[in-house]
């Protein structure tokens, strides 16, 4: 694979790029992987209210909520013998991309690229700019009410290190969460939804998986039933910083036209 | 079950639909799906009055910078001593306002732990940490008179930095999922870099008299007449937009009043600044109507982003269009 985004960050003999593949086709809603990366990462309660939304009180990713299982309820077509609802259940998580927007945009170095080719905050760096905040093209990361501080998923950072999956990972029972070398994730979701194709289940499609896409792939991808958005996932999510370079160069051209009027102003005539 | 309800929304609220003047819109609006209504990206965590007010006195201190260096090398001594000193005033506050709007305040010596070309942010840091000693001491010295041509070279270093520090934000705000500022990336640098020079011509103009003021009226009519139309031009690239207006965050509701009432103190400002350039008291006003055209225009177009990332819609149906081109 070209995209290696741990040797682009300096890692020179490092490990091989990990990752998540949610294959949502499989997820009962139990939200195990809610609380058991709630309990392994230290990650405050965030609020105990009711949404409305279907089983779903969780509401969103954010600073204190690193795993979320969205529930969406569909009329069933065509109609089967059951109670006429489709379920649709996806546990989310920090994408890693492979081109992260909030890792460029970042000013302080709290954001790093891990030799696991994830993206983690360091909690001693991060000074709470929060520009982290809105870059994200799928309203990951947040700013933390408590410390002021940007907080994500970290992919287990301190179990990859010890050899271990991530708490989501080794919670889920279903496997709907699969966590390995990005590589063989990859390989296993193209098969996997051949077989959901061959079964009938003509709707299921990968999501991020494509390292051509706006974001360079995602290091977390999903096997999803429906349209992204259905989800509360952006149909085509592009880094913002692939703009940037003519960001800039528009920003040089202002600021050259501002530099040159002072220029201008001087060449005025003298007075007293 | 029974009463299954379908929690997937489509369409939006609808009371973004009003148009000024109540005409019927020409395209139905397009259909779309959400997760509940729930925003895709997240709003910023900026606060106001902030960092649209950082923004505002970021580009007043750059641009009198600019005017600084101008009045100085022209010989317009007194302009150029009340831009010295709002140069310095104003990057003070500014600073202050940024290390407020921190999560973290106590650690904002952090901004130059590292030097990152990918975060305008970084940049702006580098720039600030450059330019506010410099204008400091253009200002002292030219309050004090000690060491004159030490003076000379922070006024006219401070002018040659003031532009970066004016338009920086602009990538700043750019460089964001924020649809409303994203998409806007072409034009903003344009409408920030008018927005700074029109508020520092602003404040020459209301601080001198207007025989002194020749410098800071040329600036004040140029940086209008550059925000007036780069804006127009911002906002006809965001109406274009693919599937959905981008622009109707910058027309809807408060921030549409904001934002037009800025166009206009600006248009009025232009006129007075030129018509009346012989009246004390009229060079006084557009100067005054122009800082506060500035500071209105920042806040409108912070506000506008804020919007769009609160509603899905303009989030999703762009790409959903984009994927279906």
């Amino acid at each position: 694979m070209s995209s290696d985004p741990a040797a682009w960050a300096g890692h020179l003999d490092h490990p091989p790029r990990m990752g998540f593949f949610t294959d949502t086709s499989v997820c009962i809603g139990c939200k195990a992987c809610e609380v058991a990366c709630k309990e392994w990462n230290a990650v405050p309660e965030d609020g105990l209210s009711l949404s409305g939304m279907s089983y779903d009180n969780t509401v969103g990713l954010g600073a204190s909520t690193w795993r979320h299982v969205a529930f969406i309820e569909q009329p069933e077509q065509p109609a089967g013998p059951g109670d006429g609802v489709r379920w649709l259940m996806a546990s989310d998580v920090c994408k890693h991309c492979t081109e992260s927007a909030c890792l460029d945009v970042c000013p302080t170095g709290a954001l790093f690229r891990t030799e696991f080719g994830t993206v983690v905050v360091q909690d001693d760096v991060c000074n709470g700019c929060g520009y982290c905040v809105p870059a994200c093209p799928f309203g990951v990361i947040a700013r933390r009410e408590q410390d002021g501080q940007a907080h994500k998923c970290t992919l287990c950072y301190d179990r990859l290190g010890a050899g271990q999956e991530p708490a989501c990972a080794k919670a889920c029972p279903t496997k709907s969460i699969q966590f390995g070398p990005l590589d063989e994730l990859r390989e296993r979701a193209r098969l996997r939804v051949q077989d959901l194709h061959a079964a009938g289940q003509d709707d299921a499609r990968l999501y991020l998986d494509d390292p051509d896409d706006g974001i360079g792939g995602g290091g977390a991808f999903f096997l999803l039933l429906d349209e992204p958005e259905v989800y509360g996932l952006p149909p085509d999510p592009v880094v913002t910083t692939r703009d940037l370079p003519d960001m800039w160069r528009h920003v040089a051209i202002a600021a050259a036209g501002l530099a040159a009027t002072a220029v201008a102003l001087g060449l005025g005539r003298r007075r007293r | 079950m029974s009463g299954v309800n379908v929690p997937v929304r489509r369409g939006g609220s609808g009371q973004r639909r009003r148009r000024r003047g109540g005409e019927q819109p020409m395209v139905p609006d397009a259909e779309f799906t959400s997760y509940y209504g729930r925003p895709v990206i997240k709003e910023p965590v900026w606060r106001v009055p902030d960092v649209p007010g950082y923004f505002f006195l970021g580009g007043l201190a750059g641009a009198s910078s600019v005017l600084a260096a101008g009045a100085q090398l022209s010989g317009y001594r007194k302009l150029a001593r009340v831009a010295k000193a709002g140069a310095l005033g104003a990057i003070s506050l500014s600073t202050v306002a940024l290390v407020h709007d921190l999560g973290r305040p106590a650690r904002f010596a952090n901004m130059l732990r590292v030097f990152k070309p990918s975060s305008p942010m970084s940049v702006g840091s580098w720039l600030l940490a450059g330019y506010g000693p410099l204008a400091g001491a253009a200002a002292v010295s030219e309050a004090t008179g000690v060491l004159p041509r030490a003076g000379l070279a922070a006024t006219l270093a401070a002018g040659l930095l003031g532009p970066g520090v004016a338009t920086y934000t602009a990538a700043l705000i750019c460089d964001t999922a924020v649809p409303a500022w994203h998409e806007g990336y072409r034009e903003m640098p344009y409408v920030f870099a008018g927005s700074a020079a029109s508020a520092a011509g602003g404040l020459g103009l209301l601080a001198t008299h207007p025989d002194d003021a020749e410098p800071a009226r040329n600036l004040a009519v140029l940086g209008a007449a550059v925000e007036l139309i780069a804006k127009r031009q911002l906002l006809a690239r965001l109406a274009r937009s693919s599937g959905q207006s981008l622009a109707e965050p910058y027309e809807a509701g408060t921030t549409g009043a904001i934002l037009r009432l800025a166009e206009f103190l600006t248009a009025g400002a232009l006129a007075g600044a030129v018509l009346g350039r012989h009246s004390r008291a009229v060079s006084a006003l557009s100067g005054a109507s122009l800082v506060a055209a500035s500071a209105l225009t920042r806040f409108g177009i912070f506000e506008a982003g804020m919007a769009s990332a609160r509603d899905p819609r303009y989030t999703i149906v762009p790409q959903r269009d984009r994927i279906a081109r």
